[in-house]
């Protein structure tokens, strides 16, 4: 089973944190930052996987943002990295070309979207219709808000559509 | 951005705000004033409508995830959870899953609403009360909702997505407390679960599956061929059969991969159909892997190539199919040289496990010459440690040489943080596999010289050939380790090679002296030991080695061991006869299980510690039955803690060599003391009886340093008989604590360490010279009160009596539930066994400084017992010779009046008044 996964930015900002195994908030801290420090000083074409502790970690950078999971020993390390893959892929649909910013400005949208995916740590639903489906019937739930959201449009974004790509 | 439907544009603008930040103190300062808004929006007199809570209680957790603590807003979140919005429900639901812990006092709330939403007919609410128990899970969750779930699961009308959370919420409660998920009905008919038509149900519900069958493989062997079917489904199916369901040309790689899995719990299918159908299915797994690639996208061949380590773990784990795995250990000996790293690092890993096995073996060997290769050319380094492993795995008495030296070369260039575990699997190999001592010992040393400092004492002492270590510390520069395999061998085994006149007796000595400046003082300890080794196997030499045992040097040394050895060393060089030393010097035996240690160190890679020399010398001087007396050491030393040490004669295996009394000097007295204090040592009342009186001759004592004309004054040290000046207080604090100075002036320093085992008690007294100037004549004596046993340089233990005056150890703590106490504080309710104080508290009343000094006086402390949490409760055990008393107590402070009320019962008389006396000093 997947015992969390962090997302962080190239300088080393956390973005997204999903704890599987219930760790006091100290541990988390402690864990992220000896991860960050640890992918971020790895070079672009070493292994992406890492024996860290009794955990194996696997870890990929897509344009900006790092996307890191520890495993179980006994786990496919593969099979993971499309797992991170695939998250990646629901972001990109969801809020066509995704890019660091909406994770940070839609950073809730981020949690459902992963709820649907991975629960327990486990790999909940791997097709990516259905995912999109569950969040499409949320969004169709919340009550009509008129409010502009054009924040986003403001900022210019660098998207990390081509790092899909690859 | 067509998508994103619900921006709430308030946390829009706090999020950029919080971005423009330039720095962090603005930052800060930013989400103070924010945290300032959302507090006193909570408090205000106006209501908050569903949207502003959601946008407050979002704004809230977004300051959290950037590290910051939250200590308000809770309820609110709580709050949402009420609501028929469903986003606000479920942002109410992501602020409990990320901030509220397990034992918030809120969680009665929360699991109100979770049992709520799960019986809503709104599968959509269901839902997120699932994804709420999954993502925290906790014991009180499973205790609430693990008998409700499994309904969800097999219940014909609940939607797939529904089942699909009950799954895993299931499996995660089932992680949590496996004992509160009930066996049942259900269990029977969720296997069927992998025959759903919905890929996604049988997907979540297979890694359900394989947790219930780690705990019960027998109940659910239905699912073996239920899975290989399935397995057969997919793995035969077309890309575009599964529509969605696949994933760049692999069809199903997730739930291949967890039906594999799921697999490997059981031993191959005995039912020779099943069997074949898994064969067929792992062999169409094998043979996609070589046809060409349908994609040249890296997920296409992670997805297929995941699946494919995933089936050679499952025929791995058969072992039972000789062509598959042959076929097995060719596809991964093709990875070795892939382009992509993943893939080698893999196909490395894997092939460890194949190499276990007997029908593969020989085939991974092949593949030695490009293991080489990856260990000599990877880049990374993680890459490199799975080659090393794998050469460690596949090595074999036909290749071991090779291997060895392929890892003594990496050796000279390897990363540190691999090291020590590299030496170590050299080591191992090395003793394997040794065909002749030749190669066995230059690999050994070889390793010493390329990473003296990863060779741990286990390896090290392994080492004996005294010709090549002779030879090796000819070499001008040597390691230090070098120097103990020297020092270790020649000393056992030094008399093989002193018939050449290379290496003659004295030779041999004065090149292992020539390093002794060099070493550190464990190794110089360590060299003498291996100097009076010499002493018995070359007797013509021994007057070289008294020569440096007496250099001040080493009988001065600063380093207790090494004055000890020594001084000890010394006059057993001096003292004894050819027997006596034949016998304490004998040559070690050899190792018995000499494979075990390394290899158990290589599992924990802990190093041991133990000085096997030492221990062995111990043992020897046990079993020689010498008598044994407590060693202080000469009273020379330069500024240094002399020690002198209190044993009773029980403790004679804990005695060192060095105590041995050849001399026959006064053995009477020791043995006496020793002997009388037999098992029971009452030792802490001993102590305050105690008269330290050192008398001390400081030809450079301030007092006394009108010149050079050795005018000597005696000062006098420490209390007299009358203990006059080691005062009350100071020994009462060694009631609640087994160390701390007993005495301290201008001079001296007197400390006291205690332990007790049982009725028994050990009492070190440490002296420390305070002046700049050695202490000269100094003794140290006991003084007994009715003593009759004195003597002058040794150390007594006294006879303890019937009396129970050793109350003051209550040194075994009890534990017991609430029932047990109050049925013992019954039984001892009698008037003499019960003692009541009430006193004014002597020290400020703090409950963790209490707690502390009853836990340090040897009572347990015993929570929930008490209904008033304030009061201290608890038990202890007094141990004597004639008996164990047990002992009860409670403690009521009174913090207004400062006064305590303390209540001991205890099965002797007598005994309760005393505990209740001490402890009211301490408190």
């Amino acid at each position: 089973m997947i015992h969390f996964m962090l997302l962080f930015s190239r300088q080393g900002k956390l973005r997204l944190q999903k704890w599987y195994i219930s760790q006091t908030d100290k541990a988390k801290k402690k864990i992220t930052r000896d991860l960050v420090t640890l992918i971020l000083a790895r070079k672009p074409k070493m292994c992406s996987f890492l024996e860290w502790k009794e955990l194996k970690i696997v870890y990929k950078r897509y344009a900006s943002l790092y996307f890191c999971c520890a495993i179980e020993q006994q786990d496919n390390e593969l099979l993971c990295l499309e797992v991170i893959h695939r998250y990646v892929e629901l972001l990109d649909k969801y809020f066509g070309s995704v890019c660091e910013l909406d994770i940070i400005f839609n950073f809730e949208k981020a949690y459902f979207m992963l709820d649907e995916f991975i629960l327990g740590g486990e790999v909940q639903e791997t097709s990516k219709k259905n995912v999109l489906k569950a969040i499409a019937a949320q969004d169709l739930l919340q009550e009509d808000n008129n409010e502009p959201k054009s924040v986003l449009e403001d900022l210019g974004l660098a998207n990390i559509a081509s790092a899909l790509s690859s | 951005m067509p998508a994103v439907k619900d921006s709430m544009r308030g946390l829009a603008v706090f999020i950029s705000d919080i971005r423009n930040c330039k720095s962090k103190e603005a930052e800060e300062k930013r989400i103070n004033k924010e945290l300032a808004n959302i507090r006193s929006k909570f408090k205000g007199d106006k209501a908050l409508d569903g949207y502003q809570k959601k946008k407050y209680v979002c704004k809230l957790l977004f300051i959290f995830l950037l590290g910051n603590d939250i200590d308000f807003g809770h309820m609110e979140a709580v709050n949402l959870l009420n609501s028929n919005k469903y986003t606000e429900k479920q942002i109410g639901y992501l602020f409990i899953s990320v901030l509220i812990s397990e034992n918030n006092e809120l969680m009665r709330l929360v699991q109100q609403n979770l049992k709520n939403d799960l019986a809503s007919r709104n599968p959509v609410h269901v839902n997120l009360a699932l994804e709420c128990i999954a993502n925290i899970g906790s014991k009180e969750m499973a205790e609430m909702f693990a008998p409700e779930i499994p309904k969800l699961l097999v219940m014909g009308d609940a939607g797939d997505t529904v089942k699909q959370s009950a799954a895993l919420c299931l499996l995660k409660l089932f992680r949590t407390a496996p004992e509160m998920v009930p066996i049942g009905d259900w269990t029977s008919r969720v296997i069927h679960l992998l025959n759903d038509q919905h890929m996604g149900v049988v997907t979540a519900a297979v890694s359900l599956i394989e947790a219930l069958v780690k705990r019960n493989p027998d109940d659910f062997k239905g699912c073996v061929s239920l899975s290989i079917s399935r397995l057969a489904r997919i793995v035969t199916s077309s890309y575009t059969d599964l529509q969605d369901y696949t994933y760049y040309f692999v069809p199903a790689p997730w739930l291949s991969v967890k039906l594999l899995r799921l697999l490997q719990n059981y031993p191959p299918p005995e039912d020779t159909t099943v069997r074949n159908r898994l064969a067929e299915c792992l062999e169409t797994i094998l043979n996609k892997a070589v046809e060409p690639p349908k994609s040249k996208k890296v997920q296409h061949s992670n997805a297929k190539n995941a699946v494919l380590f995933e089936a050679i773990s499952l025929i791995i784990h058969m072992d039972s199919d000789p062509s598959l795995l042959v076929r097995a250990c060719s596809q991964l000996g093709q990875f070795l040289s892939n382009r992509e790293t993943n893939l080698r690092y893999l196909a490395l890993e894997s092939m460890c496990l194949l190499a276990t096995s007997e029908f593969s073996h020989d085939a991974v060997k092949r593949h030695q010459e490009t293991v080489v290769t990856a260990l000599k050319s990877e880049r990374d380094v993680s890459v490199r440690q799975r080659a090393v492993d794998l050469l460690y795995a596949m090595c074999d008495r036909s290749n071991a040489e090779e291997i060895v030296g392929e890892m003594l070369t990496y050796l000279e260039t390897a990363d540190y943080s691999i090291r020590g575990e590299l030496v170590l699997k050299i080591a191992i190999l090395a003793e394997k596999y040794a065909s002749d001592y030749t190669w066995y010992v230059d690999t050994i040393l070889n390793l010493i010289r390329l990473a003296g400092d990863f060779v741990s004492e286990e390896v090290w002492y392994r080492a004996y050939a005294a010709k090549t270590v002779f030879e090796a510390l000819e070499a001008p520069a040597c390691h230090e380790n070098m120097v103990k395999v020297g020092g270790y061998i020649l000393g056992e085994f030094g008399n093989l090679i002193a018939g050449d006149a290379r290496s003659s007796p004295s030779t041999q000595f004065q090149l292992l002296h020539g390093k002794f400046h060099l070493c550190s003082p464990p190794t110089r300890a360590l060299l003498l030991s291996a100097y009076i080794k010499l002493v018995n196997l070359f007797p013509e030499i021994r007057e070289d080695i008294i020569a440096v045992l007496e250099s001040d040097a080493n009988l001065r040394n600063s380093n207790v061991e090494i004055q000890q050895r020594a001084s000890e060393y010394l006059s057993l060089a001096r003292n004894s006869t050819q027997d006596v030393l034949a016998t304490v010097l004998e040559e070690m035996p050899p190792f018995p299980e000499r494979e075990s240690s390394i290899l158990a160190q290589l599992r924990k890679k802990k190093p041991a510690v133990e000085d096997a020399i030492r221990v062995r010398a111990r043992k020897a001087a046990a079993e020689a039955g010498r008598q044994l007396r407590p060693h202080l050491p000469l009273a020379v030393a330069r500024g240094v803690k002399l020690q002198g040490d209190i044993a009773g004669a029980e403790s004679n295996t804990d005695s060192d060599l060095l105590g041995l009394d050849f001399g026959g000097s006064a053995p009477a007295a020791a043995a006496g003391g020793g002997g009388a204090g037999g098992g029971s040592v009452d030792l802490l009342s001993s102590i305050l009886d105690v008269g330290v009186s050192s008398s001390s001759s400081s030809s450079a004592a301030p007092s006394a340093a009108s010149g050079a004309s050795a005018q000597r004054k005696t000062v006098v040290v420490g209390a007299g008989a009358s203990g006059s000046i080691v005062g009350e207080e100071n020994w009462h604090k060694f009631v609640c604590k087994n160390s701390g100075v007993l005495y301290e002036n201008d001079i001296l320093q007197v400390g006291v360490k205690c332990d007790y085992q049982q009725s028994s008690g050990r009492i070190v007294v440490y002296y420390g010279n305070k002046t700049p100037a050695p202490l000269a004549q100094f003794a140290s004596v006991i003084n007994l009160p009715d003593s009759s046993l004195t003597n002058q340089l040794g150390i007594q233990v006294k006879p303890v009596g019937d009396r129970v005056g050793a109350s003051e150890q209550v040194n075994e703590s009890s534990e017991m539930d609430s029932a047990t106490f109050f049925q013992h504080w019954k039984q001892l309710s009698q008037p003499e066994q019960e003692c009541q104080k009430i006193f004014q508290a002597k020290f400020p009343m703090d409950a963790e400084t209490t707690k502390t000094k009853i836990l340090g006086f040897g009572f347990s402390l015993l929570s929930n017992i008490d209904s008033n949490p304030a009061n201290f409760v608890g038990a202890g055990i007094v141990q004597t010779k004639s008996g164990n008393i047990g002992s009860l107590f409670r403690l009521e402070p009174n913090q207004q009046a400062q006064m305590y009320r303390l209540t001991v019962h205890s099965i002797k008389p007598g005994v309760s008044k005393r505990l209740c006396e001490l402890l009211e000093t301490q408190i």
